[in-house]
């Protein structure tokens, strides 16, 4: 019974998602710029490439970082220093989103005096770190020792043993790792509110304002006009259709992963 | 066996020195590029303490303690009190943990020990999903569905029969404190069930194996065997939930009214840390409002890492505990 009231939410946010947005979803969603405020039309074309082109950046920072200090964890790291960072990384993931804002504000939009896709990459790519370093560290454990010890027994020095036997081994979770992340830190809005700060026309600057999708689709909402209201159910059923792909994908993709490791 | 001839000796040198050893400078080198990377955590923490304290210096100096404690929120005059948010902040979250912690562990439970096993991963997969949409998109939900719908519905129901509570008296606007509260409760139901179900999980067989010889029925054995057992850990399940729900953001502040006002009533607006940075950080003008602001950001992150170390910490002991006992 309370398993039904939990699973509610999800079937009825689906629901209303479909019916108030299938109907514009169409081409122009997808290749138009938004109008002016009292035309009917246009699209988020700017909004989705934008919302790509933050989790590159994104990803350029928060991939390195995460993955190869994951491996440190799993491979280098004393009992005593891992639990310390484990720890932190742990308490990073609690921190609300809208801090990682707050903080890239201070750092790079102040200094600079300019809202950028700069910075609402580098806020989603500091908050991937601590998710993607997590899960590396723990798909990389699961690579059996007897795998080391071959290539070590070899001649193979250590760190090409961990880059090419023991990272490959447990490349399929580290990639499932950075995809979740993907989908989580793609539908983060938060962060980008001062950071990214949207634009409601192309940008081909990484130092200027950039739209994203999910800010597009509070802009959207919170506003009083019925159009952008359709407009923002349409967005997110983009957006949720995307990440539940995603998150999908990568639950087929690890259903064999127990056998590969192991 | 001959012995080995001088000759030999220098032939078996020559191979080794062709053979060089391995290259020490390739290792050190790696280990450091990823301890570098993975001290990022620390350096992260450390940089979000200092730039969160330089930005909001400025507020510190003027307003000192009072910032906390007064609740005039006045940009143009310039007087700011962060009591209105605090008070919004851990009201809503407070709500959400009466709505989130029963369900979460209740659904936890029944996936553990009572479900039939075909249903079970399916399930899991579910609440997985619901943990992956975005904050945004269930602001949206929350703005043209759920509010609107609690104030035809629910809440007059609750206002004829319990309006004698101080909670649930005054006019019904729509936007409240209470569809604030319901909203994050959503949000953290995934996050207290799927850590609860972990926790559910690790119990030892032999607890129920021993309620259930004392003739125990599976209801009495998952109550007192299991639940009582894990309470610990299903404690750090609540407040982990309650650390994320101090810090949603986005879903709060589409619902719940945007109003600096510390009231009882659930049907009034309200606002939170959160939500208040999210709506005036990009219209400050002045740089007293702006050290407002980071203050604000301030305090939500003291709260939320003093939470998260409270659930860290729990959890920790109790992953230990059970770790050792499976190895003995």
């Amino acid at each position: 019974m309370s398993a039904i009231l939990v699973i509610a939410p999800l079937g009825l946010v689906f629901f209303h998602l479909l019916i108030n947005g299938i109907a514009s979803v169409n081409w122009d969603f997808f290749t138009k710029l938004p109008v002016p405020v009292g035309e009917v039309g246009g699209g988020m074309a700017n909004a989705i490439v934008g919302s790509l082109e933050l989790l590159a950046i994104a990803g350029m920072i928060g991939i390195p970082i995460g993955v190869l200090g994951g491996v440190y964890l799993a491979e280098y790291g004393s009992a005593r220093i891992n639990s310390v960072l484990r720890f932190l990384a742990d308490v990073l993931n609690g921190i609300p989103s809208i801090t990682w804002g707050v903080v890239v504000y201070g750092l790079v939009v102040l200094r600079f005096k300019s809202f950028s896709a700069l910075a609402g990459g580098l806020a989603l790519g500091l908050i991937m770190i601590p998710l993607i370093l997590r899960t590396t560290e723990e798909v990389v454990l699961l690579v059996p020792n007897g795998y080391r010890e071959a290539a070590l027994a070899l001649g193979v020095s250590r760190w090409k043993t961990i880059v090419h036997i023991v990272m490959k081994t447990a490349s399929k979770g580290i990639i499932t790792g950075i995809l979740l992340a993907l989908a989580r830190i793609g539908g983060e809005t938060a962060p980008l509110l001062f950071t990214a700060f949207g634009n409601r026309f192309w940008n081909h600057s990484l130092i200027q304002p950039i739209a994203a999708l999910p800010l597009q689709i509070f802009t959207y909402a919170i506003s009083p006009y019925d159009d952008w209201h359709r407009q923002a159910w349409a967005g997110a059923l983009v957006l949720v259709t995307g990440i539940f792909i995603v998150n999908i994908t990568v639950r087929i993709l690890t259903r064999g992963r127990g056998a590969s490791v192991a | 066996m001959p012995a080995i001839t001088f000759q030999d000796a220098d032939a078996i040198r020559a191979v080794q020195s062709r053979m060089s050893p391995p290259s020490r400078f390739g290792d050190k080198a790696f280990e450091w590029l990823t301890l570098a990377m993975a001290s990022a955590v620390v350096v992260l923490v450390i940089l979000i303490g200092w730039e969160l304290w330089v930005g909001s210096s400025l507020a510190i100096k003027k307003f000192g303690f009072h910032f906390l404690t007064t609740s005039t929120w006045d940009p143009v005059a310039e007087q700011f009190g962060a009591l209105p948010f605090i008070y919004g902040t851990l009201v809503s979250s407070a709500i959400a943990l009466v709505i989130a912690v029963p369900l979460g562990i209740a659904t936890a439970a029944y996936l553990t020990e009572l479900a039939p096993l075909w249903i079970r991963q399916p399930l899991v997969s579910l609440i997985e999903m619901l943990a992956a949409i975005p904050s945004v998109i269930l602001g949206l939900w929350g703005v043209f569905v759920m509010v609107p719908w609690l104030r035809d519905y629910p809440f007059p129901f609750l206002k004829r029969y319990f309006g004698w509570i101080p909670l649930f008296t005054g006019p019904i606007y729509g936007p409240c404190m209470f569809a604030g509260g319901i909203i994050i409760a959503i949000m953290i139901l995934p996050i207290i069930t799927s850590i609860s179900r972990e926790i559910l999980r690790s119990v030892p067989n032999l607890q129920r194996e021993a309620a259930y010889a004392l003739g125990a029925t599976r209801w009495e054995a998952t109550r007192i065997a299991v639940l009582s057992y894990a309470k610990k850990g299903l404690f750090g399940a609540v407040i982990l939930g309650l650390g994320r729900a101090l810090g949603e953001t986005l879903a709060v502040t589409m619902v719940i009214g945007n109003t600096p006002q510390i009231v009882a009533s659930l049907f009034k607006p309200g606002y939170t840390l959160a939500s208040v940075l999210a709506n005036e950080f990009t219209e400050a003008t002045t740089d007293i409002y702006l050290g407002a602001l980071f203050e604000i950001g301030l305090v939500l992150f003291g709260i939320t890492i003093l939470v998260n170390l409270l659930a860290q910490l729990l959890l920790r002991t109790i992953r230990a505990t059970s770790a050792t006992r499976a190895v003995q």
